[in-house]
């Protein structure tokens, strides 16, 4: 057992699946000599070698768009796109061959990679440092859609991405980073893509978040217990596609109740899609509408207004507690 | 402070060997054996007749939309002639000809264009992706490829073809600049054939040349008689033998000309004079080089009977295959099927199982066609 932060836990994973398996490799900017911009990648090339751990030159595209090749001649490339505010630049690249060559190539070839991105809000950034994007990569057939919310299940869940034999789009959320430790067992451990955890029972109302929102929507769930005596059950999603429509509803089944959080514009975004699944499942249970607390519809506002737009506690505290009542 | 010119000079060299009145420049004839000379002209033949039978297939209405290679054969058979089946194809959308040599049978290029996706399924020891169409994004995923045979200590080259409309896209220049860092063994391959549907190369770069392009990157750059394909040989055999040696990548821009339409969906009409397109005919690649071989009395007698039979036969092999089955759209997503997707597979088989006799094929309601493009039957 050791007690890592995110960034050690993620390195961690990276070390353990280069010394399991030589077709893994890392490549990106600053990737290398650096260790990455968020020390992520930190020693990798130091142990492994340029020619495994690749400072690539500044090209988005290029990035993906040869680690397609590798991938579609058997290698397992990991790519770090250094902010998702950047991936516009490859998102040709993701949408039009990642997502698409095991169907295009009918199961002859497949991309077994990962594409890492630190994503969302709480570091006063500039613009294209702080939105959170994942309902894109989301919407897209043929991916996979993973965010972490702690050192422990980012280890676990980058181990399964690597192994997975299709694309994993990986968010990390960066105001987690070198937020709280976490005790990590030493054994490597692996957490299946495609399922969500619930990490607090309860049976007043179903909250749903993942990777920053998660401690949000905990904190949430303390004020809530502590001043109106509800328990909400909290689940972290983990994985946002293919989402674990099983979980959302089995407990909704038992709430009847659900609040959804997430960083994300509102429109269109993962709530959406979350709601209209627990609608589909378990609309007989349901005593409310379903709420979201999200960010607001506008491109990115600036981190002196970040808290006005990014859900806080006193935020989420207030949907649970309108739903509650409806 | 100076003002210098920095060393070395750059230069790009422009190879012809066989022109187009069939005068040949015998210093710079490659050796290649009767055979050779003999499989080439076919596959070049074979490319031209089939493409002539795909035009009439579409306009048929048993196939749909493609893109025709006629005008381009020298350039796509003298370059991929130099690979070997261990070495990797990189197509983009027009490479019916090279497809062919690779390996690709005739009835599954049909089956691709008739909107099969198996069609476009390279057979398990295949070398080839299959077609990209979204313009230049198939030339990083060369570089990757090479990448990837160096970094495994492979004897791999990898081909990649493009056209002079791709050079404008980033990636094209992200994927030279990683290949000429990375000093993988790729060959880049523009077909230079003129025009990017409607817009002329003139308006495309301002560059005197596309092969200068390489130099940019660090890489040689060389510019041949796309219409040749003694010298699109030469040209690619000397890069191929480059890269496989460990010495880095090639830039080749054959200069040729689409003799046909953009697609079957195009009328060039509308951009080009017919004067243009005459003075390209005087340049056919074909004309010439059997001009060559008839001199050197290589020609086989009923050669075009033999592949319209090939062709025909091909035809019949692809008008018999069975219609697609619809399930079988989700067994190609993902590895295993997530249970969203298990859930539509169910909806969709349901909906087949109750669905009423399906409408008259000829006639679908509802479907419009694009110009051009009739509607395909299967």
């Amino acid at each position: 057992m050791a007690k890592l932060n995110m960034v050690k836990a993620l390195n961690q994973a990276l070390f353990q699946e280069m010394e399991r398996d030589a077709d893994v490799l890392v490549l990106g900017e600053d990737v290398g000599v650096d260790g990455g911009v968020f020390r992520v990648t930190d020693d990798l090339q130091r142990t492994f070698g340029s020619q495994r751990v690749i400072d690539s030159p500044l090209a988005e595209a290029a990035i993906i768009g040869t680690a397609v090749g590798m991938a579609l001649y058997g290698l397992k490339p990991v790519c770090e796109i250094q902010f998702s505010g950047f991936a516009f630049q490859c998102f040709h690249q993701i949408e039009n061959h990642c997502a698409r060559y095991r169907m295009r190539s009918q199961g002859r070839f497949n991309i077994p990679m990962v594409i890492r991105m630190p994503y969302g809000g709480g570091v006063r950034a500039l613009e294209h440092h702080s939105e959170s994007e994942e309902q894109f990569y989301a919407h897209i057939p043929g991916l996979k859609m993973v965010i972490p919310s702690g050192p422990r299940n980012a280890r676990a869940l980058l181990a399964a991405a690597i192994r997975d034999p299709d694309p994993v789009i990986f968010f990390e959320a960066k105001s987690l980073y070198h937020a709280a430790k976490e005790e990590v067992p030493d054994e490597i451990e692996v957490i299946p893509i495609g399922r969500a955890q619930v990490v607090r029972e309860g049976d007043a109302l179903t909250l749903v978040a993942y990777g920053a929102m998660l401690r949000v929507a905990l904190e949430a769930a303390d004020v809530v217990r502590d001043e109106d005596g509800a328990a909400v059950e909290v689940i972290d999603l983990l994985t946002v596609s293919p989402l674990d429509r099983e979980t959302l509803v089995t407990s909704v089944k038992k709430t009847g109740r659900a609040v959804v959080v997430h960083e994300a514009p509102r429109s269109f975004g993962p709530g959406a899609e979350i709601a209209a699944s627990i609608m589909d499942g378990a609309f007989l249970s349901l005593e409310a509408p379903i709420r979201r607390v999200t960010a607001h519809d506008v491109p990115f506002v600036g981190f002196a207004r970040e808290k006005a737009n990014v859900p806080d506690v006193p935020r989420v505290v207030a949907a649970v507690r309108e739903t509650l009542a409806f | 402070m100076p003002r210098i010119a920095l060393e070395p000079r750059f230069q790009v060299e422009y190879l012809s060997i066989l022109d187009s009145d069939g005068n040949l420049d015998t210093a710079l004839e490659p050796k290649l054996a009767d055979t050779d000379l003999r499989s080439l002209y076919r596959s070049m033949l074979l490319g031209r007749r089939l493409d002539e039978r795909m035009v009439r297939l579409q306009r048929q209405g048993r196939i749909g939309t493609f893109a025709p290679t006629k005008g381009q054969e020298a350039s796509q058979m003298g370059s991929v002639f130099t690979l070997r089946p261990t070495d990797w194809m990189v197509p983009s959308f027009r490479e019916t000809a090279a497809m062919i040599w690779r390996g690709w049978p005739i009835e599954k290029l049909l089956l691709f264009f008739a909107g099969h996706l198996e069609g476009g399924q390279p057979a398990p020891d295949q070398r080839d992706l299959p077609i990209t169409i979204p313009v230049a994004t198939q030339l990083p995923h060369a570089v990757g490829l090479a990448y990837a045979a160096q970094y495994r200590g492979d004897d791999v080259v990898v081909m990649a073809y493009f056209g002079d409309g791709a050079t404008s896209e980033g990636d094209f220049h992200e994927a030279l600049n990683f290949a000429g860092v990375w000093h993988v063994p790729v060959v880049f391959v523009c077909q230079n054939n003129q025009w990017a549907i409607s817009v002329p190369l003139k308006k495309q770069t301002h560059s005197r040349t596309i092969a200068q392009k390489a130099l940019a990157y660090g890489l040689p750059g060389i510019q041949v008689d796309g219409n040749d394909v003694l010298a699109v040989y030469a040209a690619a055999r000397e890069a191929v033998a480059r890269a496989r040696a460990g010495d880095g990548p090639t830039l080749i821009e054959c200069v040729t000309y689409r003799l046909g339409v953009h697609t079957t969906a195009d009328d060039p009409t509308k951009y080009r004079s017919d004067a243009e397109v005459a003075m390209w005919e005087q340049k056919d690649p074909l004309t010439r080089f059997r001009a060559y071989l008839e001199k050197r009395n290589l020609l086989e007698e009923g050669l075009e009977q033999r592949l319209d039979d090939e062709i025909a036969e091909a035809i019949r092999r692809f008008e018999a295959t069975p219609p697609a089955d619809p399930l079988t759209m989700f067994d190609h997503v993902y590895a295993e099927l997530p249970p969203n997707l298990e859930a539509q597979r169910e909806e969709l088989a349901a909906r087949e199982n109750t669905a009423p006799a399906p409408p008259d094929e000829t006639n679908p309601q509802g479907a419009t066609p694009m110009r051009g493009q009739r509607l395909t039957r299967r």
